[in-house]
């Protein structure tokens, strides 16, 4: 057998199973170093392993504590607005729910709201994304004419990613076209 | 130092997402195949797993090669090969080679192509390896047999990522191109999309949704380390490096509407690339990173459009149908593979740049987020057999066919990484 070559490269990988990281912030913590020895030229060229080393997000948590946002009886327990098939439209039977949530936020300052669209599951996951983003858009836009501040809302998209009904037909796609409002705390 | 480095990495591939084994079909065949011998290699029978049948398998999957039989008796490199015996045989080229161990879980392989017709030598060469990296090595001769005779730079050491759903669990994973080998580089309870490859291939730009919202991060995947490229009010969506690896195309809304930005790869340096009444979305750079190719619905209908990178006129690049979405463009430059909507179902299309010319390669209903491989001749997507998510690849032709699935989960959002060099 032939002498053996010296190692060149070595992939240090520190996090493996079992040590996942816990993100804090924007900024992730690093996993692992990759570390270079040098050393002399070798006979054969070396194979680079190629590691990956692993991230687990947190999950946030909360409540607004408010009573009447989880009242069944209280309309401002109703926090979901639904769409026609390619149409961004909020329909004449969502204008009362839309209303009362523009009320509540006028009178209570320092709640924020997030609210959030959604497409069903047909076509492009990014194109959806911003399908979702204009049926959004259209709730904000029907809440800040009613008086809301631009800063105390901001509409996103989950796109067809987060969809209500898991089904494959009319009546699930129905479920998932639609605009969910989520208060602080729920976010 | 080195044993440790060693036992660390065999116990990263023993690392439980390794579960979510992608298993791998096969059908059809390119219309040449070159017919090739692939001996089995002296010493292979001391190793776990024979380092020639990583090579065949790879070659044979390309649908580029014929396997010809070449019986147990393995070949060395330094054997002199009866060259009228494999002729014989049908065989234009033969890979002999060996394996031995060079130290502690380390070992050395060697190999030589030979050219059965002219009787001529191809090349060959000796690597060294950590044990662990078995396929690692056998992908890089599989490699340089498939550059050799085809002409064109082989993809079996590139990897690819993808996306696994199981219940209520979304796991970024890393394989290499055959699907072996997956490493998890992020589990989220929340959905994670759209991931892309840096042109060097060390880092991930994807979106999460993690935030309730979906931001825009870059992930280095040797340490785990992330940072935020875009996470400004409204969603976050939709990365496209640029080919020199310094900026992203991304998707903002945080000015009204679904627009592109750019924006340099550490974050900072935002700005806006185009401006439209209605949703701009899905960029993707050409090879000369000169101009961006996305899906616009300013005509009425979701088509695909071209704009320069420094910003200007855009062009209508499709006109047929009512839904083209998804472009990418090959890394010739020469062609563009895209979804296009008809009757109802979403299927794979390749488009000639130069004639506008398009084929409808596949005949499913639910194709997604294609994916040229580096070079070009095999398009990764996302599918939907039998209400499951599942990878699929298809040769540029539309000759060759492969499927790749996980047993407990959805697989999707594919994307091919960039190609190694070594």
């Amino acid at each position: 057998m032939e002498k053996l070559p010296k190692l060149l490269i070595v992939a240090f990988v520190l996090a493996l199973a079992g040590c996942k990281s816990t993100p804090t912030g924007p900024e992730q913590a690093g996993a692992g170093v990759e570390e270079r020895s040098p050393g002399a030229a070798p006979a054969a060229q070396p194979v680079e392993p190629s590691a990956v080393a692993k991230v687990t997000p947190a999950a946030p948590s909360g409540d607004a504590g408010i009573a009447a946002l989880k009242d069944p009886k209280n309309i401002l327990s109703k926090r979901s607005v639904f769409f026609e098939f390619d149409s961004f439209a909020i329909k004449d039977e969502f204008k009362p729910l839309i209303e009362a949530h523009a009320k509540f936020l006028l009178s209570h300052s320092t709640i924020r709201m997030l609210i959030q669209g959604n497409a069903d599951e047909r076509g492009s996951r990014e194109y959806n994304l911003a399908l979702g983003q204009k049926r959004a858009d259209a709730v904000k836009s029907v809440l800040m004419l009613l008086g809301v501040k631009e800063s105390q809302i901001e509409s996103v998209s989950l796109g067809e990613e987060k969809p209500r009904n898991p089904g494959h037909d009319d009546s699930a796609w129905a479920e998932n076209r639609r605009v969910d409002l989520l208060y602080s705390g729920e976010f | 130092m080195r044993r440790t480095a060693v036992y660390a990495l065999a116990a990263l591939l023993a690392a439980p997402g390794a579960r979510a084994q992608l298993s791998i079909e096969i059908s059809g065949a390119g219309a040449n195949r070159i017919p090739i011998a692939i001996a089995d290699f002296a010493g292979d029978g001391l190793l776990p797993q024979a380092l020639s049948a990583v090579v065949r398998a790879d070659l044979e999957r390309s649908g580029m090669f014929r396997l010809i039989e070449t019986g147990a008796r393995p070949l060395s490199e330094a054997a002199a090969p009866d060259h009228a015996e494999w002729r014989s045989r049908g065989a234009d080229a033969l890979l002999a080679g060996s394996v031995s161990a060079s130290g502690p879980e380390r070992m050395e392989a060697r190999f030589r192509l030979f050219d059965i017709q002219r009787q001529a030598q191809l090349g060959g060469a000796a690597l060294a390896a950590a044990a662990s990296q078995l396929r690692t090595t056998g992908h890089r001769i599989a490699d340089f047999v498939y550059e050799k005779l085809t002409g064109e730079r082989g993809v079996f050491s590139t990897r690819i990522a993808y996306v696994v759903k199981s219940a209520g669990r979304y796991e970024l994973q890393i394989s290499d191109a055959d699907g072996m080998n997956p490493q998890t580089a992020l589990a989220s309870r929340e959905p994670v999309i759209s991931p892309a490859w840096s042109p060097d291939g060390r880092r991930l730009a994807y979106v999460s949704f993690e935030a309730k919202k979906p931001v825009v991060y870059v992930h280095t995947l040797a340490t785990g380390r992330r940072h935020v490229v875009a996470n400004f009010k409204g969603s976050n969506s939709a990365p496209a490096w640029s080919p020199d690896g310094s900026r992203l195309a991304v998707v903002l809304t945080k000015d009204g509407g679904s627009q592109l930005y750019l924006v340099n790869a550490d974050g900072s340096g935002v700005r806006r690339l185009a401006s439209s009444a209605g949703i701009d979305t899905e960029p993707f750079f050409s090879l000369d990173g000169q101009s961006i190719y996305f899906t616009s619905d300013r005509g009425g209908s979701p088509q695909i459009y071209r704009i320069p990178a420094g910003g200007g006129e855009t062009q209508r690049i499709t006109f047929e149908g009512s839904y083209n979405v998804s472009p990418r463009i090959s890394a010739d430059g020469k062609s563009m593979a895209f979804i296009s909507r008809s009757g109802g179902r979403f299927q794979l299309a390749v488009m000639d740049l130069a004639t506008r010319q398009t084929h409808v390669l596949t005949d499913s209903a639910k194709d997604e987020s294609p994916s040229f491989a580096p070079n070009g001749r095999i398009i990764l997507y996302a599918t939907e057999i039998g209400g499951r998510g599942v990878l699929a690849a298809i040769s540029s032709d539309g000759r060759v066919r492969q499927r790749l699935s996980v047993a407990a989960g959805n697989v999707r959002e594919p994307a091919w990484g960039p190609f190694v060099n070594y």
